[in-house]
């Protein structure tokens, strides 16, 4: 683990541009997906909310980085980023199933569509330039972020939150019969599991330059963070990294060989995956690995007994 | 003053009347049985007192406070547990982290990892169940669920424990273990008000019996009292006849 | 008064519209637990071959739903037999299911609006069908043409839900599977034909709204968000709800849109913030 660690903190040194490029874009994966799986990974809140928080880490980078030290934006981004989800959290968690996942889904396009007027209204534009930062610089950032990321959700698995939200995804009503006040921990969770999503908005933000709402709040970012969760397995937190790192690459691949289908394939593959990885590649890993060890017990069993 | 007291406490579904202006009682270290037929609200005045629902219109004090107005959890750390006549329990957890819940956050105080293990474990203890603390809770018997429950809400330091129907599919010597169980617990200091079909089991347990008919009590009294009240043997005959 | 007479009419149709597609997303998860993200293509897909086959051999857009509504319930059931039922009968509960489902719903909409996109590109498009205004009112006789269609599938569908022997295992399927099973039923082409039924009712809207508004590839999800909306207002799996649903929002949508037409998307979020936090299970629920 503290090997990883010292490869990427080290890469970009001997290492530029296409790789530390991509890296950025894994970390960036692996950020909303761990985010994402802070919240809704215990307690079966499917969110579809992560486009929404991400796009405002957008917006915050084109505002204040510049104005103010691009460190700084991306801590601004994280504390907007919490208020609104607070706000969002207090009024929409007592929503339950499938109630809670329409909500969030909607938001995101609410959000986009605020932006939008507000924008047309305000600044007669439709889009905003952001202050770049090189590649090296975003590179950091996302790396440094998605160590928050991953210490926060160990520190919340680890806390008296985390039985608390495990609790309140398997028995709600008995969980607060029991204690806990379920609301409290649902929106302060919801919250700060928003802070890395709009944290990552703000430093890719950087290396897009022109940004409009329709990036910024594109709905990929809600449902790949969710995808690469089940791809990868949600027991663990290793699952999700390696989730994230897995389709972005693939990802890349497509965009690079095929950039006029890669939309398309896709959503083939997204479809492929879901029908035969159901369990994801930890799954798929652990099925393929029991079986192999199933079948040499049985033949080293075979000789001595029948099977029962 | 009573430890907790329900005035005029009334609850709606629809246009039918679940609990119909019921007052009621229980004093420190009673133990209260509440019996009815099927559908005589006697859940639903557990979910007002627990506060899973809320009385329209009444009042409900315990320890002289009004808690008509707290929400749940914070009526599960003042000292009110309580258990369900249809296990709510955490399926993927382990047993002992189930128990830990009610000690971690339902006791009002904060509670330590640690500690709370503790207390999980001595309330597993109590029910029996210590040897099953690692595994998943899921995987118990339906019995051993109920078990849980009575543990899990041990665990929050209860001053008021409330019971439903915990006895109910229980063999004659389980039933027997439980009514001892529920004893030692009144002399631990344990205030409990029990709700249960087995009507030999609540007559030799409670110190007094409230009787709920379609919503309004329509007896109370000590177990002899009740058992030859006319009222209740019309309602407990009439069942009879439709079943 | 004209202004509110046209408001009136033209909210009617949307709602019309508007009902038809939440009637066809309730179907499917009502019935089907499949939260269907891409229903909103299956409009585009309709709409997109009504267009063509005006286009190209100059078929009235009405007639075309003949075709465009079979297509797409074929369309919708093949999917239900083969991704969704799999999914079904892997899943180890509901939950798991209605994730997956979703995310799989997800993918389609991707491939459904890449290929419409790489037939037909980004522009926009309108078929031009009876675009006269009637004597005396602002309104095109097409839009009057479409409501009176729009009224005319929802009696059918209505009375098919209530007579029909299909139409009663849809109903208490919704109710409960389990039942529906008991019946008799096979549950299987129960939840694959309201799947096609659902998209079948997309694909109609489309056509419908091929020649009353303009035409995108990309215009599905705005629909499926609309849908979404209702579907919650009117309590999920209520398909009264979703009707009544759908014409409220139609209006809404009408009366914003009179003022000012940039903020009808989010006059519809507000509608919806506001009902579904004062009635969290919909305008029907209980």
């Amino acid at each position: 683990m503290l090997v990883v660690f010292v490869v990427l903190a080290l890469l970009p040194q001997y290492n530029h541009g296409y790789t530390v490029t991509l890296l950025t874009d894994i970390l960036r994966y692996a950020i909303l997906t761990l985010a994402w799986m802070i919240f809704s990974g215990p307690t079966n809140y499917m969110s579809l909310a992560t486009a929404a928080f991400y796009g405002i880490g957008f917006y915050i980078a084109a505002i204040a980085n510049g104005p103010v030290p691009f460190a700084v934006a991306i801590i601004i981004a994280g504390l907007v980023s919490f208020v609104v989800a607070l706000l969002v959290g207090a009024l929409t968690l007592r929503l339950r199933g499938v109630y809670f996942c329409i909500f969030t889904f909607a938001l995101t396009l609410l959000i986009q569509n605020v932006v939008l007027e507000v924008e047309r209204v305000v600044t007669h534009t439709r889009g905003r330039f952001v202050e770049a930062e090189t590649t090296e610089v975003a590179y950091y950032a996302m790396f440094i972020v998605a160590i928050f990321t991953i210490a926060m959700a160990v520190l919340i698995r680890r806390s008296r939150y985390g039985l608390a939200l495990q609790s309140i995804g398997e028995h709600e009503e008995a969980a607060a019969h029991s204690g806990i006040n379920v609301v409290r921990t649902k929106v302060l969770v919801f919250a700060a599991s928003a802070m890395p999503m709009a944290m990552a908005g703000a430093i890719i933000a950087t290396q897009r330059t022109y940004i409009d709402p329709g990036i910024a709040f594109s709905l990929q970012s809600s449902f790949l963070p969710v995808l690469m969760a089940l791809f990868g397995g949600m027991s663990n937190l290793v699952g999700p990294i390696i989730g994230a790192a897995v389709f972005t690459y693939i990802g890349e691949l497509l965009l690079t060989e095929f950039p006029d289908l890669y939309m398309l394939i896709f959503g083939v593959v997204l479809i492929l995956a879901i029908l035969f990885m159901p369990n994801g590649i930890v799954g798929l890993a652990q099925t393929v690995w029991t079986k192999i060890r199933g079948s040499r017990r049985s033949a080293a069993e075979g000789g001595r007994r029948a099977p029962a | 003053m009573h430890l907790l007291e329900g005035e005029g406490v009334t609850r709606h579904f629809g246009g039918l009347a679940a609990v119909s202006d019921v007052d009621f009682y229980v004093d420190q270290g009673e133990i209260l049985g509440l019996i009815g037929p099927n559908g005589a609200g006697k859940t639903t005045l557990f979910n007002l007192i627990s506060a899973a629902l809320k009385p329209k219109p009444g009042k409900i004090t315990f320890n002289g406070r009004d808690i008509t107005p707290l929400p749940a959890y914070q009526i599960c750390r003042l000292g009110i547990a309580r258990t369900f006549q249809t296990v709510k329990i955490f399926p993927h957890v382990p047993v002992v982290r189930n128990v830990m819940v009610g000690a971690l956050f339902g006791t009002g105080r904060r509670t330590s990892s640690a500690e709370a293990r503790k207390k999980a474990e001595e309330a597993l203890e109590f029910v029996d169940m210590l040897t099953l603390k690692n595994t998943v809770a899921g995987d118990l018997t339906l019995a051993q669920q109920k078990r849980l429950e009575v543990a899990r809400a041990l665990a929050s330091d209860p001053k008021l424990l409330l019971l439903d129907e915990l006895m109910a599919g229980l063999t004659k010597p389980e039933v027997t273990e439980a009514l001892g169980d529920i004893a030692e617990l009144r002399s631990r200091g344990i205030t409990i008000i029990m709700i249960e079909h087995v009507m030999q089991a609540i007559m030799a347990a409670s110190d007094r019996i409230i009787v709920l008919d379609y919503g309004k009590k329509i007896a109370e009294g000590t177990p002899a009292e009740v058992a030859a009240n006319p009222k209740v043997i019309e309602v407990y005959l009439g069942e009879e006849c439709d079943a | 008064m004209a202004a509110v007479r046209d408001i009136i009419i033209t909210g009617l149709l949307l709602g019309g519209i508007f009902a038809l597609v939440s009637v066809g997303l309730s179907l499917q998860y009502g019935v089907g637990r499949v939260l269907n993200v891409a229903h909103g293509e299956f409009i585009m897909i309709g709409a997109f071959v009504t267009f063509w086959l005006f286009s190209s051999i100059n078929l009235n857009p009405i007639v075309s739903i003949v075709i465009t509504a079979p297509l797409i319930f074929v369309i919708g059931w093949l999917l239900h037999a083969t991704l969704f039922r799999r999914l079904m009968h892997n899943a180890p509960n509901l939950d798991v299911f209605e994730g997956q489902s979703m995310l799989a719903a997800f993918g389609l909409l991707y491939v459904a609006q890449n290929i419409a996109r790489i037939i037909w590109g980004s522009q926009t498009y309108q078929v031009n069908y009876m675009n006269t205004t009637v004597t005396g009112a602002q309104i095109p006789l097409n839009r009057l043409v479409a409501l009176a269609v729009v009224i005319v599938v929802g009696v059918a569908f209505y009375l098919f839900l209530a007579r029909t022997r299909m139409g009663k295992a849809i109903r208490s399927s919704a109710q409960d599977p389990t039942t529906a099973g008991l019946m008799g039923v096979d549950i299987n082409s129960v939840l694959a034909i309201c799947f096609g039924l659902g998209l079948a009712m997309a694909g109609i809207a489309g056509s419908l709204i091929s020649f009353v508004y303009p035409i995108q590839t990309s215009m599905g999800l705005q629909y499926t968000v609309i849908a979404m909306i209702v579907v919650v207002l009117g309590g999920l799996g209520s398909i009264t709800g979703a009707m009544i649903g759908g014409v409220i929002l139609g209006i809404v949508s009408q009366l914003v849109t009179h003022f000012q037409p940039t903020w009808t998307m989010i006059a519809y979020y507000v509608v919806f913030v506001v009902l579904l936090l004062a009635r969290p299970k919909g305008i029907m629920g209980k």
